[in-house]
């Protein structure tokens, strides 16, 4: 049985983080109802429940935030029980949007304070196989912070898997440094993390329309469950939902899901540190495109396999990803399909024979497909599909976040905010702006390869 | 004589499970003495309360995949697994061969020791290991050859049968290809013999033979089993004189290991068909032959789509034979097991016939022939066939073809060579494949 810790870091990290929270707790909850074997909860520690109520149950994060006004709201809301003072780091002043402050200022001034944090969460694991980081990219605390304690993680603990959410700013973000903070952030990730899920907010907005357009046109006889998790929190701790909730929900069923095979029992185990074997094939390349399916269920009970199958077409889907982009025309270096629920093997490999054929696929990787099956579904489904896919279709994104620093850049606008943080040298900019040109490079040139028809390589001769 | 089987990893310990299941089963039902208790002394031993508990080590790095096989086994009520026969660790082994057998294989090589020999102990006289895994992930392929290799090196005199499960072709694991070739080409040096299931081929066994509607691994697992245990359980041998035959894993070596270069064993069974249409059929053993004879020649793994046009080319013609032509599957040596009514006149002259196999045997050494007269898992008549022959050849070309062509793009090899292996073993890996792959293409 192995653990994760999870750290959310900044405003938006730890929304996510708690979102995230409420829902496993949530899960383990109903899942024990169900009379469903469960071990001891791997996110949480010594756990305890008495007739739904959780007891003694603390959660395996480290919450960090250089404004004291989120996780004060957490402390003082229904998750109170579940963090312990000592879990927290706060400061007053925030990082002001500046990656700089963030990532030098309080990187540096908190260092031990973090590295203690740290180190206490993963004694009180048996097994710690993975950190999660939750941050933003185009804010000052989580994307500054938070690629400084990814660093830290790096250096700590070399050992452990470093899976790292990270939400990228739209285009019409309102923080106007966002596009310096995210790829000052960038470059940390592609050399630090392990894997990274970029998620763009915009997707989600996108999302979250389309389900409450959904609800509010579904056909007579056509009701939405409403105990899903995926889109509501109703029936976990909080009792309202604040604006961003639904959008927050989202990414923490992501979460959720990446970790249901170590949680629960399946006919085939998908591990943490499987996800990230199968699906980096270069060490830079490590951007996977997350993608969630069914956002809603439709309260019939029968689920006849024509839905089935639709569950597996939409995760390939523009729809569903949760960065803006289509996989279906980019190529794909590898996809992982996880799959929860009542599904059997000879139904993933109908829909991956099915699909195969419209998906272009990289020349060495023809097959390039790593699934796993876990028998629990999430709570209000009966079935779930969470596709992680290393595509040439994040090249896009990322181009376009380059565009957005450069024409700051040029101009050398807000330069000064950061430039006077001790630490702080123009040359940072420069480097993480070729960091990305070079991975979007590397990118391009896999792009290249995909019209192309590569012959095999050829084989090894035996002399006779 | 006993059998020590060696689950390894998540598909190990599920198709070892099976198989101890169908096996019990088998053993238990039969009102013949004599064969129930040569098979339940070959693998269980009985425990002090009567109770059977099966002779297997069990082996996993993560444990979920053990406790739930242990449990399973527990309820049948009929059979379980030794309270200590197990080892499992907390993290797996990330599909990773390096990490399985760099990294996991040796920092626990004492504790399976011990297991091992704790195992080896119970019995009266050791018959030969089974090591049962699959070659795409990373516990069963590198943890279960560093098995492999101590039990090479600790009892160099006893046989090792290993079984393995070959992934689907369309993936299960992105780097399986890789696993298979490292884990392959390593066994090829340590074991015996190397008995192949494939998962496509299962996956058709069930839907077109089968008609299971919604195939699951438990599907798969118990197909596998079935045909193992008919491969395993008492028969008697032209050398076992009129009493079932105590050296199994041995006799099969000596009727089909015949040449340290051709190692790859397949295994074909007739019929198989869905439980509920067993009643309702008759079977002879003149048709079953016939069909079992075809699907040799023609190289079909299943009683289903059988090509009848392919028929061995007449000896007068110049025999060439490479990869690509012809769809003739050239044997080396073929084990044929007979199992229920009226064995003893069976007529297995289409298998004696030159015809089929390579000149270097003649075709009476070349085939062997086990009979029981119990019938097996239901059904009143069946055949079992192991055969030395090209059956795996286009599906191991296939999967280093696959392999080579992500290594010419250095792909995932950072992953491995940060665990402890190098380019070098990989190319050193895919010579060795490639000179089997060779080897079993000019067999004529």
């Amino acid at each position: 049985m192995t653990q994760s810790v999870v750290v959310q870091v900044g405003q938006c990290g730890n929304q996510v983080g708690c979102r995230f929270w409420d829902l496993a707790l949530r899960e383990h909850a109903h899942v024990n109802k169900v009379g469903a074997h469960v071990r001891p909860v791997q996110l949480g520690g010594g756990a305890c429940y008495v007739g739904g109520r959780i007891q003694h149950l603390k959660a395996r994060a480290v919450l960090i935030d250089m404004e004291e006004g989120v996780v004060h709201g957490i402390l003082q809301g229904p998750l109170r029980e579940v963090f312990d003072s000592a879990q927290l780091l706060t400061d007053v002043s925030g990082s002001g949007n500046n990656w700089a402050v963030g990532n030098l200022t309080y990187g540096s001034a908190y260092r031990d304070s973090i590295v203690n944090k740290l180190r206490k969460a993963a004694e009180h694991c048996d097994c710690l196989q993975c950190f999660f980081l939750i941050h933003s990219m185009g804010g000052g605390t989580g994307s500054g912070l938070g690629t400084r304690v990814l660093s830290l993680l790096e250096e700590e603990f070399p050992d452990v898997c470093r899976i790292v959410t990270a939400m990228y700013p739209s285009a019409e973000d309102d923080v106007i440094t966002s596009p310096y903070n995210s790829v000052l952030a960038m470059r940390e990730l592609t050399e630090h993390a392990d894997c990274v899920l970029p998620v763009e907010n915009q997707s989600l907005v996108d999302i979250v329309n389309k389900i409450s357009l959904m609800s509010h046109n579904a056909k007579p006889g056509c009701v939405l469950k409403k105990e899903s998790t995926v889109t509501s929190g109703q029936g976990g701790v909080s009792p309202t939902e604040r604006p961003f909730d639904a959008m927050n929900n989202i990414v923490a069923n992501l979460l959720l899901n990446i970790t249901s095979s170590s949680r629960f029992e399946g006919s085939l185990n998908m591990d943490l540190n499987e996800i990230a074997m199968n699906l980096v094939p270069f060490p830079r390349l490590h951007y996977l495109v997350p993608s969630l399916t069914p956002l809603y269920t439709l309260a019939d009970v029968n689920i006849p396999t024509r839905r089935l199958d639709q569950m597996f077409s939409d995760a390939f889907s523009k729809e569903h990803q949760l960065i803006r982009a289509d996989p279906k025309h980019s190529l794909y270096l590898a996809c992982a399909l996880m799959v929860r629920g009542n599904v059997q093997v000879s139904d993933l490999r109908r829909n991956i024979e099915r699909l195969r054929p419209s998906l272009p696929f990289v020349s060495w990787n023809q097959e390039g497909w790593k699934t796993g099956l876990c028998s629990v579904p999430p709570v209000g489904h009966t079935h779930s599909l969470l596709a992680l896919a290393n595509n040439t279709c994040v090249k896009p994104t990322f181009m376009e976040l380059r565009e957005r620093f450069t024409k700051l850049y040029k101009k050398k606008a807000h330069l000064h905010h950061y430039l006077h943080i001790d630490g702080m040298e123009q040359s940072a900019f420069s480097e993480s702006l070729s960091s990305l040109s070079a991975l979007i490079e590397e990118y391009h040139h896999l792009d290249a390869t995909k019209a192309r028809l590569i012959p095999d390589a050829p084989r090894l001769s035996i002399a006779r | 004589m006993s059998v020590v089987t060696v689950q390894l990893g998540q598909c190990g310990n599920q198709v070892g499970q099976e198989l101890f299941d169908v096996i019990c089963s088998d053993a238990r039902d039969v009102h013949r003495k004599t064969y129930s208790t040569v098979s339940c002394e070959r693998f269980f031993r009985e425990t002090t309360q009567g109770d059977l508990e099966a002779r297997a080590v069990l082996i996993d790095m993560e444990p979920k995949v053990i406790n739930h096989s242990m449990s399973k086994a527990a309820k049948s009520g009929r059979w379980r697994y030794g309270e200590t026969s197990h080892f499992s660790q907390k993290q797996g082994s990330g599909n990773n061969w390096a990490n399985g057998y760099c990294v996991h294989g040796p920092r626990h090589r004492d504790a399976v020791e011990e297991l091992m020999r704790r195992e080896v102990e119970h019995c009266d006289m050791l018959a030969g290991f089974i090591p049962i895994m699959s070659v795409a992930g990373g516990t069963g392929s590198g943890v279960g050859t560093f098995v492999t290799q101590c039990l090479r090196d600790i009892y160099p005199s006893s046989f090792v049968l290993n079984h393995l499960t070959w992934p689907y072709g369309t993936g299960e694991v992105i780097v399986q290809n890789y696993n298979s070739v490292l884990t392959l080409a390593h066994l090829y040096q340590l074991s015996d013999a190397i008995l192949v299931h494939e998962n496509d081929i299962v996956h058709k066994i069930c839907s077109q033979l089968l008609k299971i509607k919604q195939i699951s691994f438990s599907d798969i697992n118990r197909v596998i089993a079935h045909q193992l245990g008919g491969v395993l359980q008492p028969t008697l041998t032209p050398a076992s004189c009129g009493a079932y035959s105590r050296h199994p894993v041995g006799e099969l070596m000596s009727a089909l290991a015949c040449h340290p270069e051709y190692k790859l064993l397949s295994v074909c069974t007739i019929p198989q068909m869905a439980s509920s249409s067993i009643p309702f059929s008759t079977f002879s053993w003149p048709a079953l032959l016939k069909h079992l004879r075809q699907m040799l020649i023609s190289n079909s793994k299943m009683e289903g789509g059988i090509d009848w046009q392919v028929c061995p080319p007449p000896a007068s013609a110049g025999r060439s034979r490479s990869l690509s032509a012809g769809s003739f599957n050239t044997s080396l040596a073929n084990l044929l097991i007979l199992r229920g009514k009226d064995v003893y006149s069976a007529e297995t002259g289409g298998f004696e016939d030159s015809a089929i196999y390579t000149s270097w045997l003649p075709p009476d050494e070349a085939l062997s022939l086990w009979k029981s007269p119990v019938p097996f898992n239901k059904y009143e008549k069946s055949a079992t066939l192991v055969s030395n022959s090209q059956a795996l050849l286009r599906p191991l070309d296939d999967m280093v073809r696959k392999a080579w062509n992500m290594f010419a793009s250095r792909a995932y090899i950072h992953q491995y060579v940060k665990f402890g292996i190098s380019e070098e073993d990989f190319l050193d890996s895919f010579t060795s494949l490639e000179q089997v792959i060779s080897s079993y293409s000019e067999l004529q």
